[in-house]
């Protein structure tokens, strides 16, 4: 039985587990998984799935849903938090949510559970309105609607401030032989309004698991929203992750994208710009190696005039290693004066490392400026030569020009403490002590 | 200290040096000046150790032993130093930062422990002082937008805290105003000893009314065509090149 039918009959006994949900969530779910049986998984065929295969992944005879008594104790996953900064903090296990290793609150924000959320009726009024409507309608996201039942549910209310930032933790304990995740989050951020968020997928054995995530957040006029996505998996790990922002009036929204680890991770980030002198953030530093794969799709949708955005990735490629980067921008007629960059910077140090890279400009305005960059390079024999020369060896002076290279991605960074961790990390991936705290 | 003995070295198949021979003892300093092109940064990069110029005959001497084997960073620890012509930016790592990774793995290359917190404090504030470097310079990214000057007096900083024997200083003095060019070659002439010594390669008589070398060389098409005092430095300001280059064609 394939992947795809086994979630299929699997969805009938999942419809009478969650039988407590209104009327709203039964429709969406019955909606989604007919789209699903229709659309199935994306396959290379699709245009926007060219450089990025499933099949290997699909393969494998993933539990749909976890034993519900999988467990874990803070000491075993403390080094998956960022555990130096005062945090919220709302952690799963197996898509299960962990009270104890969790820190939520009540008070002028909501920072909380997707299933209170979509079972308690003081909540109804936002699933209402938020709940799926930007997910795109697509296989992988209806997959999601249909099986969804846990993930962050987050609402800062108008004027507020997320006084510390929020870590998402999704684990998963490989006590089943394969995994099938599906997290759901959802993240509104009214007028006024500020959080900073750090989402991390982390799976604790060799298992293979697949995440397949769908994140919907929604910036209110004048709202700020930094988002950090922490991609260092283990190497049978795939993560599938589906974020999908609304942005209005004068609103800032930037996301952060750290792809160290993983097998196969695909990003499909998507940003809607519906008001004006609107700012968009996309940056991403990937550094793999092995056969890992990871794939950046990107929209950015400019509707309305005098908006911006800014996208920055860059990428280090060893092994046999492969990375996409595919960066759509639409400029609507309507969006004049857009400003909108994008570049992408990759570094191949292995003869068998790819890199695809497809930048994609759709402009209907005519007073706007849209640049966009791609290079592929290697790294620059005279300063290693430099570096050499005043005594540093080869593998050190590498390691240096390499976190020298993805190095400006992390100015952006608000919290310094991620920063450090972020930067540890790279030193990590790229093999080296080079003698100081980076 | 350093014997270049008859040195040929091309790139791409190209011959740049073509039979140098050079001799330089601890405690000189030496110029070796030249038209462009004549191959004076091919032999700093020779001595240096940069991989793409192939030796085909001759042989460097550092210290009595043969370094032309060794790697660009094994001969930076024997003490070989070069300053850049075109220093490169390292964007995100600070002056300090670098120099303490130089001047350690130096240090590990002897077996030698990283050099003690207070003491590197110490080293970096009388250097930077002495290249008239001030705090915040130490803390900003490597070359990154700094001028000619503070590039070159950034490079000298360097070798003021890897206190090598032999400093290579490859058309220091280009880019650099008139005063830089006075706080570089101050700094130059106060790490002079008599156990060290100093190669100035430059097109320009200029650096060397700073840095007064006790011979001057002048290499054309790859090869030393005469050597002298300071005084043929003089002569070659005053001259050009071009009459070297006719006695040499004469012969």
């Amino acid at each position: 039985m394939s992947l795809k039918e086994k979630l299929l009959s699997s969805f009938i006994a999942f419809e009478n587990q969650i039988s407590m949900e209104s009327n709203l969530m039964a429709n969406l779910r019955g909606e989604a998984i007919k789209v699903f049986e229709n659309e199935g998984f994306p396959t290379k065929k699709n245009e926007d799935w060219k450089y990025t295969s499933l099949t290997k992944v699909l393969k494998e005879d993933f539990s749909v849903f976890a034993n519900t008594e999988n467990t874990v104790e803070y000491k075993d996953v403390q080094p998956y938090f960022i555990h130096d900064i005062d945090s919220y903090k709302i952690v799963f296990v197996d898509g299960q949510y962990a009270s104890h290793l969790s820190k939520t609150t009540h008070e002028a924000i909501d920072i909380c559970l997707m299933s209170s959320a979509l079972n308690k009726p003081k909540y109804q009024a936002v699933i209402e309105n938020y709940f799926n409507k930007i997910a795109q309608k697509n296989g992988l996201n209806a997959l999601n609607t249909a099986f969804c039942h846990e993930g962050a549910y987050i609402h800062i209310k108008r004027n507020k401030l997320s006084d510390r930032p929020i870590q998402i933790i999704h684990f998963s304990t490989g006590k089943e032989t394969a995994m099938l995740l599906q997290p759901r989050n959802l993240i509104v951020v009214d007028e006024n309004a500020q959080v900073q968020i750090i989402e991390r997928h982390q799976s604790l054995s060799e298992n293979p698991t697949l995440t397949n995530s769908v994140t919907e957040i929604f910036a209110g006029k004048r709202a700020v929203i930094d988002y950090y996505k922490v991609q260092n998996d283990k190497s049978e790990a795939s993560l599938i992750d589906n974020t999908f922002i609304e942005q209005h009036k004068e609103s800032n929204v930037a996301v952060h994208t750290f792809s160290f680890g993983g097998k196969l991770t695909r990003n499909n980030l998507n940003f809607y710009q519906k008001g004006q002198r609107i700012d968009s953030t996309l940056k991403g530093v990937t550094i793999i190696g092995n056969k890992q794969h990871v794939d950046h799709n990107t929209l950015v949708h400019h509707i309305q005039p005098n908006c911006e955005s800014h996208q920055d990735y860059k990428g280090i490629f060893g092994d046999s290693a492969v990375g996409v980067f595919n960066g759509k921008v639409v400029v609507e007629k309507e969006a004049q004066k857009t400003n909108a960059f994008q570049a992408n910077n990759n570094l191949l140090v292995n003869d068998k490392a790819t890199i695809n890279t497809k930048p994609q400009l759709e402009i209907f305005a005519d007073d706007v400026k849209c640049s966009h960059g791609c290079t592929i390079g290697q790294l620059d024999e005279n300063a290693m030569f430099y570096l050499r020369a005043r005594g540093i060896p080869e593998r050190e002076a590498k390691a240096l020009l390499m976190y020298a290279f993805a190095n400006n991605v992390l100015e952006s960074v608000k919290i310094p403490q991620l920063k450090n961790r972020v930067n540890k990390l790279i030193a990590q991936k790229l093999g080296v002590n080079i003698g100081f705290d980076l | 200290m350093l014997e270049i003995k008859n040195i040929h070295a091309q790139i791409d198949e190209k011959s740049i040096l073509k039979g140098i021979n050079l001799d330089i003892k601890a405690g000189e300093v030496h110029a070796i000046m030249g038209p462009n092109g004549s191959g004076k940064s091919t032999l700093a990069s020779v001595i240096a150790g940069k991989e793409e110029y192939e030796i085909e005959q001759g042989s460097i001497l550092f210290d009595g032993k043969d370094i032309g084997e060794l790697s660009v960073e094994e001969r930076a620890h024997q003490g070989v130093f070069l300053s850049f012509q075109y220093p490169v930016e390292i964007p995100g790592v600070t002056v300090t930062n670098f120099i303490k990774t130089a001047l350690n793995e130096t240090r590990k290359a002897k077996g030698l422990e990283d050099m003690p917190a207070s003491e590197m404090l110490k080293r970096i504030r009388e250097k930077s002082e002495l290249l008239e470097i001030d705090r915040k310079f130490l803390s900003r990214s490597l070359n990154e937008g700094f001028s000619g000057g503070e590039k070159k007096r950034n490079e000298i900083f360097q070798m003021a805290m890897l206190e090598p024997k032999l400093a290579i200083l490859d058309e220091t003095d280009s880019g650099l105003d008139i005063d830089a060019l006075r706080i570089v070659a101050n700094g130059v002439n106060k790490l002079k000893t008599k156990d060290n010594a100093v190669l100035v390669i430059t097109h320009y008589q200029r650096l060397l009314d700073y840095i007064v070398p006790d011979f001057v060389h002048v290499l054309y098409d790859g090869k030393i065509v005469k050597s002298g005092g300071k005084e043929l430095a003089f002569e070659l300001e005053e001259k050009g090149y071009d009459w070297i280059k006719k006695e040499v064609n004469q012969r």
